[in-house]
């Protein structure tokens, strides 16, 4: 049985038709030719499939292409502005936070989406303090990214690249948030 | 005069933190891996796999898979294409006979993969099941001496008189060490895109060795080497699982020439992986150590048994570490094998050193505690001044300094010894320390081209990136090598239409394709000097290095782990990991770093997380997937921290390099153990190390 669907990618729109069977990560990749998610199980147990589906991370491969109808899909190649990479990707870069690459699309995704989640004050199972919102440690990063495998062990170097990713986050919204206070000031 | 093959390059891009080449499209994705590559019209291959570990297949139902909509074609033993091959893992429907439970008894191809994997689920398969046998234990009868063990070492080899040792020194220690099941796991499964014309197949394949594997290949259909191109600039992670081609390949070959001008895509599925893409054999490990009470070893011995499968033997060379880490007069080492109807063992990451560095480091810091001297102490006593092995000194051997380094990074000279006397808010905390080795290997049959091509330097050569940085530090290589700027060089690599390169593995790659690279450097600046015209070009091949008749060449590093347990639940963490490596001259600090990180994450997870439960009932795997076969995870790491000494062996090739692709998971699991031990005053012997085996302790 097919059905027909409407998605966003990378900002682009797309109308489909799939599979009822098919998955959110098989008709980006089978269908659209989208291959930055990666398959690495097909059953939601590595992260190598994680994009952001209105800003929030989701496993493409535990999607039903026919329940994303209207959805709005991120994937790692959406994240750079052309050639000039997205500031977890420039992080990653930096840190050397990969080696055969092939989690990392899914990773860079997971980064960002875990950016948003700290900045949100969200909390993790390593939280100590729900009253509070979570810092951006090490223990508390490495947890949020424990659903992306990575079998190559870049994991410390990960860690390193989105602290890196969440400071440079920090010092920004710093800024404009001064930006702002100086402007009314002005006013 | 000086020999070619390891005149050393002034090193300027070598030993430069130069960032990937490929880093942008790998962290955007864009990289496209063999599943991916481009193709008008795919059809979509999936695998029936038998569910019997041993019989035959009598007969198959293929009318339902055929009359599914979008079905191209089934294909099972009774009507697979020919192929000329006696490799029983390869020889695939070849035979109605099962040899081990999941292997491959059809496929079916459609246009589409919904289609295709609903056809496979169609096929019926009725068998005569045989008695299966799956157990791999110490008593068997059966136990044979291969021939050989992996690659051509000795199985046996014995020095002085082990038992006479053993008889007479102050300090025995005899004990038995395990080491699990692991499967490679690469993030990345086994994947191919075939496509036949008629006249030439092109696979785009993910492997660790493009001409390696189109040899095969070329064999396996009975066609000339110009008429198979392999195709694979990115590797999603090996680990020596994609060293040598696997079902998938020859499948997906043999698929596109069954529907001539169609891309024809296969994957494994993560499961399937637990079945058909190698593995490591568990080991069980004899060790035993005779010393004198200075700690100085008389003797030391391993006897190893291990498993092979029916299907096709492989002999992991676990034994070989203890002939040449230690000095001691009196050796003796060996290796027995159970051949069981399981599939067929292979390659993981440093076969040999990794699990046989296990036993010996645990035995030594059981004999360090046993005699009350120091576990660092004891190694540097036994360093040897040559290759016990051999005889011949050492190109260098750095492991002493690196214990030292290490020792002194670590904070080891305030350990009190006395295990299971640190307790910190309800966790046991302790350290260890481990020795890691790996020998440095040159393959044959590496070809490098040097082109001038609008004003850059284009190097082709068919060596692979597997996230070891491939792209990028032979780039560095060429570049001292022409002495010119890395920035004017461009790489090609990953493809049978560059010349030949052997496979990405034994940590081989810089040692094999930069001694190519550089010899093509020196062909092409002799005939071309400084201003090369457009077109320019030049070949050059690795060569034998004649000092290896002269030396033994190796890596050596030192592990030190803090490990924590937690007093009522037995829950086993590492804080921190230290490695200190001697591998000669590192060519890139930035992927150097990575891999020896890489390394002992691996290391660490094969110590506390990993191993593959084999069902004795179905001979299967049945924590066949990443939720049940633990591999570390983000949350598992805390620190991690690799270094290495500035070491200058002017003997090993132009770069002054050694592999370090392997070395770091040589030694890290012995060192957790080891600090488990040290926390807990539980000795842990047989790997993983779960809280199963210390609560029972730990209660008392």
């Amino acid at each position: 049985m097919d059905t027909a669907i409407t998605l966003g990618v990378d900002g682009e729109v797309y109308r489909l038709t799939v599979d009822t069977r098919t998955t959110l990560l098989d008709a980006l990749r089978e269908q659209l030719d989208v291959t930055s998610p990666k398959k690495g199980c097909d059953h939601g147990q590595c992260g190598a499939c994680t994009v952001l589906v209105g800003g929030r991370r989701v496993l493409a491969c535990l999607v039903l292409a026919g329940t994303a109808d209207g959805a709005e899909v991120t994937t790692a190649a959406g994240l750079a502005d052309g050639d000039s990479p997205h500031p977890v990707q420039r992080a990653f870069l930096d840190n050397d936070a990969f080696q055969c690459g092939y989690c990392t699309p899914g990773q860079v995704c997971s980064a960002a989406g875990v950016l948003d989640e700290l900045a949100a004050g969200w909390p993790s199972n390593v939280t100590a303090d729900l009253t509070t919102e979570p810092a951006a440690s090490r223990a508390e990063i490495a947890e949020r990214m424990a659903g992306n495998l990575c079998r190559c062990g870049a994991y410390v170097n990960i860690v390193a690249a989105v602290e890196q990713a969440v400071e440079q986050a920090t010092e920004q919204a710093t800024e404009q948030a001064a930006e702002q206070t100086a402007g009314q000031a002005r006013r | 005069m000086t020999d070619p093959s390891t005149e050393q390059l002034r090193p300027v891009a070598i030993g430069s933190d130069l960032e990937r080449r490929d880093g942008f499209p790998k962290v955007t994705g864009t990289a496209r891996y063999a599943y991916e590559s481009e193709a008008a019209s795919p059809a979509y291959c999936r695998l029936v796999q038998s569910t019997v570990a041993r019989g035959r297949v009598d007969s198959v139902d293929t009318a339902a898979a055929e009359a599914l909509d979008g079905v191209l074609l089934v294909r099972t033993a009774f009507d697979a294409e020919s192929l000329e091959t006696d490799d029983g893992e390869l020889a695939v429907l070849q035979s109605r006979e099962v040899a081990f439970r999941g292997q491959v008894v059809g496929m079916v191809v459609a246009d589409t993969a919904e289609a295709a994997l609903r056809g496979a689920d169609l096929v019926e398969v009725a068998y005569s099941p045989a008695p299966h046998d799956v157990v791999l234990r110490t008593g068997r009868g059966d136990l044979y001496a291969p021939e050989k063990v992996n690659p051509s070492f000795e199985t046996d080899t014995s020095d002085g008189d082990i038992d006479e040792a053993v008889a007479t020194a102050t300090a025995v220690l005899d004990r038995t060490y395990t080491t699990a099941m692991y499967h490679n796991n690469p993030l990345e499964p086994h994947a191919t895109t075939a496509y036949w014309d008629g006249e030439a197949l092109t696979v785009w394949d993910s492997t660790q060795g493009v001409h390696p594997t189109r040899a095969v290949l070329a064999d396996l259909f009975g066609l000339d080497r110009e008429r198979v191109r392999v195709v694979c600039p990115y590797v999603g992670g090996g680990f020596g699982s994609k060293g040598e081609p696997h079902v998938h390949v020859v499948l997906a070959a043999m698929a596109a020439r069954a529907v001539p001008g169609r891309h024809v895509r296969l994957a494994f599925t993560r499961q399937q992986m637990f079945a058909l893409a190698g593995y490591r054999t568990p080991t069980i490990q004899r060790m035993r150590l005779a010393a004198d009470q200075s700690g100085r070893l008389a003797g030391i011995a391993i006897d190893v048994v291990e498993q092979t499968a029916k299907v096709k033997e492989f002999a992991e060379q676990t034994g070989v570490p203890t002939r040449m880490m230690y000095a001691a007069p009196h050796r003796s080492t060996t290796h027995r094998l159970a051949a069981l109807d399981v599939p067929a063992p292979s390659w993981m990451r440093a076969p040999g050193e990794c699990p046989g560095m296990f036993g010996p480091e645990v035995a030594m810091d059981e004999l360090a505690e046993e005699l009350g001297i120091d576990p660092v102490e004891l190694r540097v006593r036994n360093e040897p001044e040559v290759d016990p092995e051999s005889g011949l000194p050492w190109s260098s051997r750095n492991l002493v300094a690196c214990l030292r380094e290490g020792a002194d990074r670590f904070g080891w000279a305030d350990r009190d010894p006395r295990p299971g006397l640190r307790e910190e808010d309800g966790w046991l905390v302790g350290t260890g320390v481990a020795s890691s080795v790996y020998p440095v290997n040159r393959m044959a049959d590496s070809t490098a081209t040097i082109r001038r091509e609008q004003g850059r330097y284009v190097v082709e050569i068919g060596a692979a990136d597997l996230g070891t940085g491939t792209w990028t530090t032979l780039a560095q290589i060429a570049a001292d090598a022409l002495e010119v700027d890395v920035a004017e060089v461009t790489m090609r690599i990953g493809d049978t239409a560059y010349p030949i390169a052997s496979v990405a593995g034994g940590s081989s790659g810089m040692t094999t394709w930069g001694s190519a690279v550089v010899n093509a450097a020196r062909a092409f600046r002799e005939k071309f000097g400084p201003e090369p015209p457009e077109d320019a070009e030049a070949q050059g091949s690795t060569e034998d290095n004649p000092a290896t008749e002269r030396f033994a060449m190796y890596a050596f590093g030192a592990q030190f782990a803090q490990a924590r347990v937690n007093r009522d639940t037995g829950e086993v963490r590492v804080p921190r990991l230290l490695g200190v490596f001697a591998a000669g001259r590192i060519i890139n600090p930035r992927t150097a770093r990575s891999q020896l990180i890489g390394g002992m994450t691996m290391g660490l997870s094969m110590a506390l997380h990993e191993q593959s439960v084999l069902d004795p009932r179905f001979g299967h795997v049945v924590n066949h997937d990443l939720a049940e076969y633990h591999i570390a995870t983000c949350a598992d790491v805390a620190e991690i921290e690799a270094r290495w000494l500035e070491e200058h062996d002017p003997h090993v090739n132009p770069m002054g390099s050694k592999g370090i692709g392997e070395i770091g998971i040589v030694g890290t699991a012995a060192a957790v153990a080891n600090a488990v031990h040290h926390a807990t005053g539980v000795r842990v012997r047989n790997l993983p190390i779960t809280l199963d085996k210390l609560l029972p302790a730990l209660a008392g």
